[in-house]
């Protein structure tokens, strides 16, 4: 590979860029905010005790280091790679997002603003900000899509008891990228006493490149303890993408290894030959939308696509900036698993090693397998599973045609 | 000389503040826009911003919104848009216009290819919401080397330097946002309004326009005594959305409101 990767790590530019992608596009009464921002993560991340502060509140509230496990029946049945899971459904909240939002709500706390707005699509973005607000007595709102509503009750709820309030929202297609457009629209009318806590790797600068360092503890831990397990790298990442905050968490501190094969998997829906599915670098084209330049499911009209997946936090038309510049430059590869290709899997993870995976992380999961079984049995798979299946119980029950 | 300097020039002349309506193409349907546009001339626009459609119009209130999703049932595209300032041309060369709306659209259709097709059809301006000054420089050139400008807006919670670099890329006039909100939302608040206006007065020469929170003839009147210009959208984008069925009605409602506004601001500068 002829490129710099070096200095593919030391992306975003100043001004929030990854090669032609990222970037800040937001209406004027937000700019000032997203300078200020900018300039307290500055200089916070240079900050020890902040630092500090973050690595304190990842081990003892998160339950950090999160395990790097060898699935060795999984590995017998698919019959080739090892396969390792980074266990992030074992996190408080059961999921990666509390990474993030443990992380953006300490920069919350500083600001002084009071009250915190977020996104969600499955709702574990929700959860996450719910549950940081609650142990800072911050106010918290939550924007979710009426149909995300509907398919992720649980989530809904325990936002509720957590003492946030659930904002339904039924513009556009009533999903996670409509919870974006309204919880943007919260946030400029609000911008003076509220932080947005953005769930995923994208949106405007700095929330790329913040977010992505805040779940980059994921790719550093897995490193280590594949090292501590295996005494050397592995030899392919495998994570989900909606926004891709925690396939950028993982495979961001292994950019610079050669050797180390990346896969990002995308939601294939009913598959890649129709518009069922929400694979925006499989099958996209780049565009501007929710503050960054990225990949879109867009059509020849620049109006954004319905998308589909049957797990809600993959059900997103865009995609985190970084990834859009790393497909370019050819260092990781973008897949994508079908809905039923990914319930496959969460059935198969569920039966053979006792763990019940999301159904975003299942789409990894579905990969990883297909992969696992092209490689040689000395080789090491690591999947991302990126958040327990609890979730998602109802939607599978309803799938499979049984009434709870 | 641009449509837009020229307009701006007149009215200094008469001592009058510009009225711009907004309205959004293709809402209630694409047929009826040419013609909504002459109506907005005769009841006293000056210069007319017309929105181009977008699935995820994030910094607009529901009322915009709502035209969108209307003028998008039509499949109304950046293209329907601009031969509708074509067939507009026809008939009028003389009252500006501005395209308003979001990146997208323009960055799939191609910054050159966008310039090209805005100038060919008449168009005198574009606004794009969600591209402040940092992100403006590719665009802003092709549109400018065609004399088409390209307006900024400028908000309450502007600080001293980025107003500064705002007004070192604003052309024809820069938009002021009466309100942090999204477009439609409450009332704006005069003498707060006032002062962000004498502060932006202190560093540029460009027409102040003024935009959201105005609904009705008093709030156009107070805005055009510290302005140079008034923006008025979700007040008429809502005659619209009340009569979708009834051409002849949007037309009425929409000249009554601007006939009183026109009235009420000439009345008062």
């Amino acid at each position: 590979m002829s490129i710099d990767l070096k200095a593919v790590t030391q992306l975003p530019t100043k001004s929030g860029h990854f090669g032609p992608y990222g970037g800040r596009f937001v209406s004027e009464t937000l700019m000032s905010a997203l300078d200020d921002l900018s300039e307290l993560y500055e200089r916070l991340s240079q900050d020890p005790e902040f630092q500090a502060e973050y690595d304190h509140d990842l081990a003892h509230y998160v339950g950090r280091p999160s395990p790097l496990y060898f699935a060795e029946r999984l590995t017998k049945h698919v019959g080739g790679a090892k396969i390792y899971l980074k266990r992030e459904d074992l996190n408080h909240t059961g999921a990666h997002k509390v990474n993030n939002t443990i992380g953006q709500a300490l920069l919350a706390k500083h600001t002084g603003k009071p009250k915190v707005i977020a996104e969600t699509g499955a709702g574990q973005h929700g959860v996450a900000t719910a549950t940081v607000a609650a142990r800072l007595g911050l106010q918290c709102t939550v924007f979710m899509g009426a149909t995300d509503i509907e398919r992720q009750k649980l989530n809904v709820y325990r936002m509720r008891l957590l003492g946030a309030e659930v904002v339904a929202v039924n513009s556009g297609t009533a999903t996670l990228k409509d919870a974006m457009n309204e919880a943007m629209r919260h946030w400029v009318t609000n911008v003076d006493d509220t932080f947005y806590i953005i769930g995923t790797a994208a949106g405007p600068h700095p929330y790329p490149k913040l977010v992505r360092d805040f779940q980059a503890i994921i790719g550093r831990e897995a490193k280590r303890q594949c090292m501590e397990q295996e005494g050397r790298l592995p030899d392919a990442l495998i994570a989900c993408i909606g926004g891709g905050s925690n396939a950028i968490g993982l495979f961001y501190p292994f950019i610079e290894d050669e050797s180390v094969a990346m896969y990002g998997v995308e939601a294939g829906g009913h598959g890649l030959d129709g518009d069922d599915h929400a694979a925006p670098l499989c099958k996209g084209k780049p565009g501007v939308l929710h503050g960054n330049r990225t990949y879109l499911m867009e059509d020849e009209n620049g109006q954004i696509m319905p998308t589909h997946s049957v797990s809600a936090g993959l059900d997103y038309p865009g995609v985190g900036p970084e990834h859009s510049y790393l497909k370019d430059i050819g260092r990781v590869n973008y897949v994508a698993a079908t809905d039923e290709e990914a319930l496959d899997a969460f059935h198969k993870l569920t039966e053979i090693e006792g763990i019940i995976p999301a159904l975003e992380s299942s789409h990894a999961v579905a990969f990883g397998m297909k992969q696992a079984a092209k490689m040689d049995k000395d080789k090491i798979v690591v999947i991302n599973l990126s958040g327990r299946g609890d979730k998602d119980i109802h939607t599978v029950a309803a799938i499979d045609g049984i009434e709870i | 000389m641009n449509r837009i300097d020229r307009c701006f020039k007149e009215l200094k002349t008469t001592g009058k503040k510009a009225l711009i309506p907004y309205i959004t193409g293709g809402d209630p349907r694409p047929g009826l826009t040419v013609e909504l546009m002459h109506c907005l001339v005769e009841s006293g626009a000056d210069i007319i911003e017309i929105g181009v459609p977008f699935s995820d119009p994030m910094a607009d209130g529901p009322v915009i919104q709502l035209a969108c999703e209307r003028a998008l049932a039509h499949n109304t595209s950046l293209r329907d848009v601009l031969n509708m300032v074509k067939a507009f041309r026809k008939t009028d060369s003389k009252t500006a216009v501005a395209l308003m709306g979001y990146l997208n659209p323009i960055e799939v259709m191609g910054y050159q290819v966008f310039a090209d097709l805005a100038k060919v059809s008449g168009v005198d301006a574009v606004l794009v919401v969600d591209m402040p000054p940092e992100e403006s420089t590719d665009l802003s050139g092709a549109l400018k080397a065609l004399d088409i400008q390209t307006i900024f807006l400028m908000a309450p919670t502007t600080p001293d330097k980025r107003a500064d670099l705002i007004c070192q890329h604003g052309e024809g006039y820069l938009y002021y946002v009466s309100v942090k909100g999204v477009t439609g939302s409450a009332a704006l608040d005069v003498e707060d309004v006032k002062a962000n206006l004498d502060r932006i007065r202190s560093k540029t020469d460009l027409p102040l326009a003024v935009g959201f929170g105005i609904k009705d003839g008093a709030t156009a009147a107070a805005v055009a005594k510290i302005a140079d210009a008034v923006i008025v959208g979700s007040a008429l984008v809502n005659c619209v959305a009340r009569n979708v069925n009834d051409d002849a009605l949007i037309k009425k409602e929409l000249s009554q409101i601007m006939l009183q506004m026109r009235e009420a601001m000439d009345a008062a500068v």
